[in-house]
């Protein structure tokens, strides 16, 4: 029986609650907090989300007929109490796999966190978990490399990686940038890193920071026999002018380019790294612009969203915070998403902030890496936190040791292996951190001057966006 | 300045400045460690292996095996009984144990427990 057509404007629920549907194993499924406008009903406003991010508009139109809207539509099926916080709510929206582009996280964010952001029956919107079916992962191209064939590529096993970002972060000379790296290099550190800001300044084009880089590389590995690279940052203007950098990166040997993946644009960054697979290479990826985002706990879209969509869109390295750095990041959430860089299959964990199982299906991991304020002696928490299969970068913790940049990345290195060789013997890091870092200044006194200088240094602010949990 | 003290590496002094990766910026591993280091690898459910080279010939990926891969082997007696017969037979090179993760298919740790003669 074909449907009439009847001008005007429905309530939403009608069409887009759904409270009896079961999602299906191919569908994309988020989860939204809403805090409605007052008054207005939880259903209808779950609904409005589900419309306005799908196929709804305000009013019916006669086109609707054309179609099957039952089929192409997104259904809003639950809502659940916000734990501790009588302001807002989650509701559950399964979307059709058919209604996004295949291999394209921009199209899925286009219609998730589109025009509905701006609906004016939300006070505020934020998007806090997507579960993406592994039909829709395996259409990504993910990954360049992924963990293990970084390792592979670099001849690192059991440890975490270390690295430091160049400081100052702007104004220094590309000759005097690639000293930087050279000695943070010699000193024990797998990688250096252009700080995000570092494109192609009048200071410092990216041309010559690049071959000065090079050799401070090629040195750095002839005199300690170890495989390094430096995070040549290829962020650019325009998406050619990137794929310009990345291909001459590659032209002179480097191992790993970077990439700003909010702030230059998910586009930008799927074909880079789409690239770095065809070509070999590692991609670094930053995220400048993500607390813009993800830190308001009711407006935005949680990290862990921003993290699988790094995933999918392809990178082999992604910020992850530190949890004890200067940097804002709750324990238990950044757990969360540092399993969302490196499982294979995630499960539902409340107490984690994952609201979905997530299957990764055969999609290689990201490296989450843990930069910010941190110093050797957040080393045994670090190592207990991450584990091996990170990269820990110490900026200030490594350039401002008082002898220099090669001392402090030995301070850095002795560090992690005492820290990894008394995890393997069975040792208590976080509990027995001093004795076992003290124990390894006897031979380091790299790492012995670390300790007096960085000791009383701490960073114990609140969070501002924790896990919602019941307060009262 | 005078607190200063210079950082000693140099492409000419291979003693004091070459490495091979884990635990090489540690003094060499004691015997009570290396136990625990092999423990570490049978606990992980991963296949010890052991490999040598010479110092000169260290950045290469594929340095020689000793024998094959000690697929299923859990005991820690064992284990180093093998990497001090690798020593042993060549007693100038790097020998290292590995750890082979066949899940992640890659080495789940690798480490140096006889430091060669560097030149």
């Amino acid at each position: 029986m074909a449907k009439t057509y009847n001008a005007g404007v429905k309530e939403y629920r009608e069409t887009y609650w759904m409270p009896d549907y079961t999602p299906k194993d191919t569908d994309i499924l988020a989860c939204f907090k809403i805090t409605p406008q007052d008054g207005v009903p939880r259903e209808e406003v779950a609904a409005a989300v589900a419309a306005e991010s799908s196929t709804g508009t305000w009013t019916t139109v006669w086109t609707d007929l054309l179609t099957d809207l039952d089929y192409y539509k997104g259904r809003a099926y639950a809502i659940e109490d916000v734990p501790g916080d009588d302001t807002c709510f989650y509701a559950f929206v399964a979307y059709p796999i058919d209604l996004f582009e295949e291999g394209s996280v921009v199209n899925v964010l286009t219609s998730l966190v589109g025009n509905v952001f701006g609906f004016k029956a939300l006070r505020a919107l934020r998007l806090e978990d997507i579960r993406f079916p592994v039909a829709y992962v395996m259409t990504c191209n993910g990954p360049p490399q992924g963990i293990q064939v970084e390792r592979d590529i670099l001849n690192k096993y059991g440890r975490p990686l270390l690295g430091c970002t160049i400081k100052p972060k702007l104004g220094l000379s590309a000759k005097n940038y690639g000293r930087a790296c050279y000695e943070g290099l010699r000193g024990g550190l797998d990688f250096t890193k252009d700080d995000e800001n570092v494109n192609s300044q009048p200071f410092m084009r990216w041309r010559h920071r690049f071959d000065f880089v090079m050799e401070a590389i090629h040195k750095a590995e002839a005199e300690t026999g170890e495989r390094k690279g430096h995070y040549l940052n290829v962020t650019a203007p325009t998406s050619d002018e990137m794929m310009k950098r990345a291909e001459y990166a590659k032209e002179i040997g480097a191992p790993i380019i970077m990439h700003d993946y909010l702030t230059g644009g998910l586009s930008a960054n799927t074909q880079l790294a789409q690239w770095c697979q065809d070509n070999g290479m590692l991609l670094h990826i930053h995220r400048a612009m993500h607390a813009v985002l993800d830190r308001n706990p009711h407006h935005g879209i949680h990290f862990r969203v921003l993290t699988k969509v790094l995933r999918l869109s392809g990178g082999d390295h992604l910020h992850s915070g530190t949890v004890v750095g200067k940097l804002e990041g709750d324990r238990d959430a950044t757990l969360g998403w540092i399993d969302i860089m490196r499982d294979s299959y995630v499960k539902e964990d409340r107490s984690r902030g994952i609201f979905f199982d997530q299957d990764w299906g055969a999609m290689p991991g990201v490296i989450p890496v843990a930069s910010g304020g941190i110093h050797v002696w957040h080393m045994p928490a670090l190592v207990n936190i991450f584990g091996d299969d990170s990269c820990l970068q110490f900026g200030g913790g490594t350039l401002g040791h008082p002898w220099g940049n090669a001392a402090g990345a030995a301070a850095n290195r002795v560090a992690v292996e005492a820290c990894v060789e008394a995890r393997n013997m069975g040792r208590e890091l976080e509990k027995e951190g001093k004795d076992i870092l003290t124990a390894a200044a006897k031979h380091s006194p790299e790492l012995k001057i670390a300790m007096e200088t960085w000791k009383e240094i701490k960073f114990e602010f609140d969070t501002v966006d924790k896990i919602d949990v019941a307060h009262k | 300045m005078s607190d200063v003290q210079d950082y000693n590496s140099s492409l000419s002094d291979a003693a004091v400045s070459r490495k091979y990766e884990t635990f090489s910026y540690l003094p060499p591993l004691s015997t009570e460690s290396t136990r625990a280091q092999i423990q570490y690898i049978v606990d992980k459910g991963w296949n010890p292996g052991i490999e040598h080279t010479e110092p000169e010939n260290a950045v290469s990926n594929y340095w020689y095996m000793w024998k094959l891969p000690m697929f299923g082997e859990t005991d820690v007696d064992a284990i180093l009984a093998e990497v001090e017969n690798c020593h042993k037979a060549h007693p100038d090179n790097h020998v290292r144990l590995l750890g082979f993760d066949n899940f992640a298919q890659s080495a789940g740790t690798a480490m140096v427990i006889h430091r060669g003669t560097s030149v």
